[in-house]
């Protein structure tokens, strides 16, 4: 079996690159993909370790984030597509009307 | 060096490879796909470690559902390119060092201070199989499994909530 | 039998009668007033009589105790009354000419209320005159030195009331200080003396242990052999309060003034009573006088100096007045000499004797004033008639156009034919005064004379001639100048004769000016006998010839020269006096009083006005208010309160503090604002800053 610490390294790297994605990019499209992807290098690591602890509980529970991920994504993009109607624009840098 | 190694070394390096293309890459459309190829191999990567299960909920929830659903937005947003930004100069290279820094306190933790280590023990064969997860879910995590379908229907209202257009308008 | 138990009422009549007066004279009429107070005044003349009556019967002394007064320590002292034969005579001599002036008054006051518009102030006067009684009696019947110094007090006080009646005017009626500051004057000279009283009586409390006449006199030869500086202080200082009170040198400016007090009282008090206290106080301390001869000598030497200073004053005054002033000074210069030479008995007699005359002098006096104002209002009703018929108005009760003085001699004149009674009356006044024979005066004034000679006093003697002459030479001129001659003014020539009220008493006074030399005839000597029993130092002379005819030789030749002067060739209305163009500056110097007053203004007074200006002006005003109060106290405070309190602390330490906690929310609010700029990256990139930074700290714990 690969060692786990190789698991979770590559699981840090996806999420780094996720972090990256959200900081970086400006379409939210691309920002909420990003998000995305931590998640699912959150999930690789549950998943690694629950491989080496031998509990099944990791696996219910990667279950569980995946069924609101999906939920999440749902309203999201419905939220994306409702500003885009308002605003007509998806440059995340325009929706600054919080600004204090 | 054994065939699982050698699969997991290819794979991981298509993985960070897609997510790198997700990122840098200008259209949505490429990013989706690249995510799509990203969740692939994580899925890969499930079944070697002992979670089938999960490994073909990863596809057809997250390849299957979450990025069809992306790319219908996609289309339906549009995918121009953006001009470069003109706010927050400073943010780019900050977030990069952050980022490096955060990825080195990770490879810190796990390869100097060595918070993984230890020999790694064989479980059974019915591990991580849907019938195993399936015996789980429905006797002593049944009530999660309850109020997630209601967050599913919660979600589902709220999707259609935000987007509803009043008659008349 | 005796009478002694009777002794306290020659005090409690006048008492009793001025309270009736105080108490209901609002209700009484004039006449009542005047009764009251009169009968009050006579029936202490009755119980004097009657204490005589008995002291002829008993001549030693009798002590009549009213009540204990003070009885501290070694000091002990009563109320009581003194019954000898000096206390009666002065008893007498007060009673008996203050209730024949009380009988005066009623009919001075009666007239001087309506030309003064205050018919009010009636009784106000005699409830006065009626407290100097009482006064006047405790000072003759005290038995130490302390009661008579009460009475003493008693007496000034009622001076000073009674020359400051008119307070609120001068002697012409317009308002004016004048009359009070007179008074003043009269008082404050009378303190001086009064301090030498009491520290003659501090003396003698400390050196013979008591005050009371009999104990101080037992011990009086003992104490002048052992400690003669002791009863030589004792006895000065005496003086000093007798020339306060008896107006010699130097205290005696104050008596002149004192002729702003109505008429009545310039005779009871200023000619024939208050002022004799002091020879009456000289008289009674004959054992101390005796034993230090010295002492004796200057009192006798400013008696005789006063009687003749006074009298070349009283050469140049034109007022009537204040001539009679002025030669009361200079007799009681006569009776000061006459006692300081240990000539008691001729002291007391001169005293007895110018009661009489100087009383209707200065009677006929008011009487005159009286006839003159008579006189200008009977003219002023003439003007007013004959201006009437021109329609001119003008009131006429006392704002007459001209400013007429009715006193002043210049103004009178031929008043011998207008006023007949008074002018008999003023003759024979003036007889006696001057010192001719067979007048009270020539005897009382001539025994004080030989008492000088045959004793060897020739300075004193020919002092005491000089002033005699110098008596006689200005009564003269008085004569001429108000009763011969021309009126000089309207109003003399329309002068009234004054009412019997007026007249009566001064016949009495008159006779009595006439008779009054029995008392003491040489070889007779009633009355040093009488006073033998009590001073047991009179040595009664015979008659000496010469001096008597020298006196009476220069009082004649001085008529004559005053006739020349002024009755030969009576003055006209408006021309000098024909001794101003003989004498020139020297009566400048009579007529301005040697410029005495002026002196002591100059000296003494305008120093003390001084020095109370600059305790007023700069120690209080400028140092205490104007520095230590405004700068100082109310300095500090105020800067304590505005610049240390408000700016410092208020305004710069706590304001500043708690504005700059403001302002430093506000600064550090508008800082911390720029992190919300609504950019969504970087809100994530700070989530991102702080996961971090926390598992940093977690790494590296």
């Amino acid at each position: 079996m690969v060692p786990v610490t190789d698991y979770v390294a590559l699981s840090a790297i996806l999420f780094t690159i996720g972090a990256l994605g959200v900081l970086i990019r400006r379409n939210p499209l691309i920002i909420f993909m990003s998000i995305e992807l931590m998640l699912n290098a959150a999930n690789l690591a549950i998943v690694a370790f629950t491989r080496v602890r031998i509990v099944l509980e990791g696996q219910i529970f990667v279950f569980f984030v995946m069924t609101v991920a999906a939920a999440e994504v749902a309203v999201g993009l419905a939220l994306i597509v409702a500003i885009f109607r308002t605003k007509h624009s998806i440059n995340i840098d325009d929706m600054n009307n919080l600004k204090g | 060096m054994n065939a699982e190694l050698i699969t997991f070394i290819i794979l991981a390096i298509i993985a960070i490879a897609a997510a790198l293309g997700m990122l840098f890459s200008q259209s949505a459309i490429y990013s989706a796909l690249f995510l799509v190829l990203n969740f692939g191999t994580v899925a890969v990567f499930y079944i070697l470690l002992n979670a089938p299960f999960i490994a073909m909920a990863q596809v057809s929830v997250y390849a299957g559902a979450i990025m069809v659903l992306f790319l219908f937005v996609i289309m339906l947003l549009g995918t121009e390119l953006l001009p470069p930004s003109k706010a927050l100069p400073w943010q780019r290279p900050l977030a990069i060092f952050l980022a490096v820094i955060l990825f080195g306190e990770s490879i810190y933790l796990l390869f100097i201070r060595n918070v993984t280590t230890g020999d790694v023990p064989q479980p059974v064969e019915t591990f991580g199989s849907p019938q195993a997860v399936g015996q789980a879910l429905f006797t002593s995590y049944l009530l999660p499994f309850e109020i997630t379908s209601v967050l599913l229907l919660i979600a589902m209202v709220g999707a259609i909530v935000l987007t509803i257009r009043e008659k008349g308008k | 039998m005796t009478f002694f138990y009777l002794a306290p009422w020659i005090v409690f009549f006048p008492v009793i009668g001025l309270l009736l007066n105080l108490i209901f004279g609002d209700w009484f009429s004039e006449k009542v007033i005047g009764t009251i107070a009169s009968l009050a005044s006579g029936l202490a003349f009755v119980v004097s009589a009657l204490l005589v009556f008995s002291l002829t019967q008993h001549p030693d002394v009798v002590r009549w105790t009213l009540g204990e007064w003070i009885h501290i320590g070694t000091l002990q002292l009563d109320w009581t009354f003194r019954v000898d034969t000096l206390s009666t005579t002065m008893m007498l001599v007060v009673s008996g000419v203050g209730t024949l002036i009380h009988i005066y008054a009623i009919g001075y006051m009666h007239e001087d209320v309506r030309f003064k518009s205050d018919l009010k102030r009636f009784r106000r006067f005699f409830v006065f005159l009626n407290l100097f009684i009482a006064a006047m009696m405790i000072l003759v019947s005290g038995d130490s030195y302390l009661m008579l110094f009460v009475g003493w007090e008693g007496v000034g006080l009622c001076s000073f009331l009674l020359i400051g009646f008119w307070y609120e005017m001068d002697t012409l009626g317009r308002p004016s200080w004048a009359n009070s500051n007179a008074a003043k004057k009269a008082m404050i000279a009378n303190r001086i003396g009064d301090f030498g009283f009491l520290i003659a009586s501090f003396l003698m409390f400390w050196g013979f242990g008591s005050l009371q006449f009999d104990q101080v006199f037992q011990q009086a030869p003992a104490i002048a052999a052992s400690n003669p500086g002791l009863i030589t202080a004792i006895t000065l200082f005496l003086l000093i309060g007798v020339t306060g009170k008896s107006a010699q040198i130097p205290l005696f400016v104050w008596l002149p003034d004192a002729m702003a007090g109505p008429t009545p009282v310039s005779a009871l008090i200023h000619a024939a009573t208050m002022v004799t206290a002091g020879v009456y106080l000289v008289t009674r301390s004959a054992a101390l006088y005796v034993t230090v001869p010295a002492a004796q000598f200057i009192v006798a030497l400013v008696g005789a100096v006063t009687a003749l200073f006074a009298a070349t004053i009283a050469v140049g005054q034109y007022d009537i007045k204040k001539v009679l002033a002025y030669s009361t000074i200079s007799q009681l210069g006569f009776m000061v000499a006459g006692v300081g030479m240990g000539a008691f008995a001729a002291g007391m007699f001169h005293l007895v004797t110018h009661a009489f005359f100087k009383a209707l002098l200065f009677l006929s006096a008011g009487s005159i004033i009286l006839g003159m104002e008579r006189g200008h209002h009977h003219l002023a009703h003439i003007h007013h008639e004959e201006k009437g018929k021109k329609k001119e108005e003008k009131s006429h009760s006392g704002a007459h156009e001209e400013v007429f003085d009715p006193g002043d001699m210049r103004n009178m004149g031929g008043l011998r034919k207008t006023m007949p009674v008074t002018f008999w009356l003023y003759l024979i006044g003036t007889l006696a005064l001057a010192g001719i024979w067979p007048f009270a005066g020539f005897w009382s004034k001539d025994e004080i004379l030989a008492n000088a000679f045959s004793q060897g006093f020739t300075a004193i003697y020919w002092l005491l001639t000089i002033a005699a002459f110098f008596t006689a030479f200005y009564m003269g001129r008085q004569i001429w100048m108000v009763f011969f001659g021309e009126p000089r003014h309207e109003a003399a020539a329309h002068a009234e004769e004054s009412p019997k009220v007026i007249t009566v008493p001064l016949m009495v006074l008159a006779a009595l000016s006439v008779l009054g030399g029995a008392l003491n005839y040489p070889g007779v000597d009633t009355l040093s006998n009488w006073l033998e029993n009590t001073v047991q130092f009179i040595k009664p002379i015979e008659f000496q010839m010469n001096v008597a005819l020298i006196s009476t030789g220069l009082a004649l030749i001085a008529i004559l020269i005053s006739w020349f002067l002024y009755g030969r060739k009576p003055l006209k209305a408006g021309e000098i006096d024909p001794l101003k163009k003989m004498l020139g500056p020297i009566f400048t110097g009579m007529e301005r009083k040697w410029f005495v007053d002026e002196l002591y203004w100059a000296v003494f007074l305008d120093r003390y006005v001084d020095v109370s200006h600059f305790l007023a002006d700069v120690i209080d005003w400028k140092f205490w208010h104007d520095w230590f109060h405004e700068k100082v106290i109310a300095g500090t405070y105020n800067w304590l309160s505005n610049i240390a309190l408000n700016r410092y602390v208020d305004q710069l330490g706590i304001d500043a503090f708690f504005n700059g906690i403001g302002e430093w929310t506000k600064e550090t609010a508008s800082g911390l604002r720029r992190f919300q700029n609504g950019f969504v990256r970087s809100y994530a990139l700070f989530v991102l800053l702080g996961v971090v930074a926390i598992l940093g700290y977690l790494i590296f714990k």
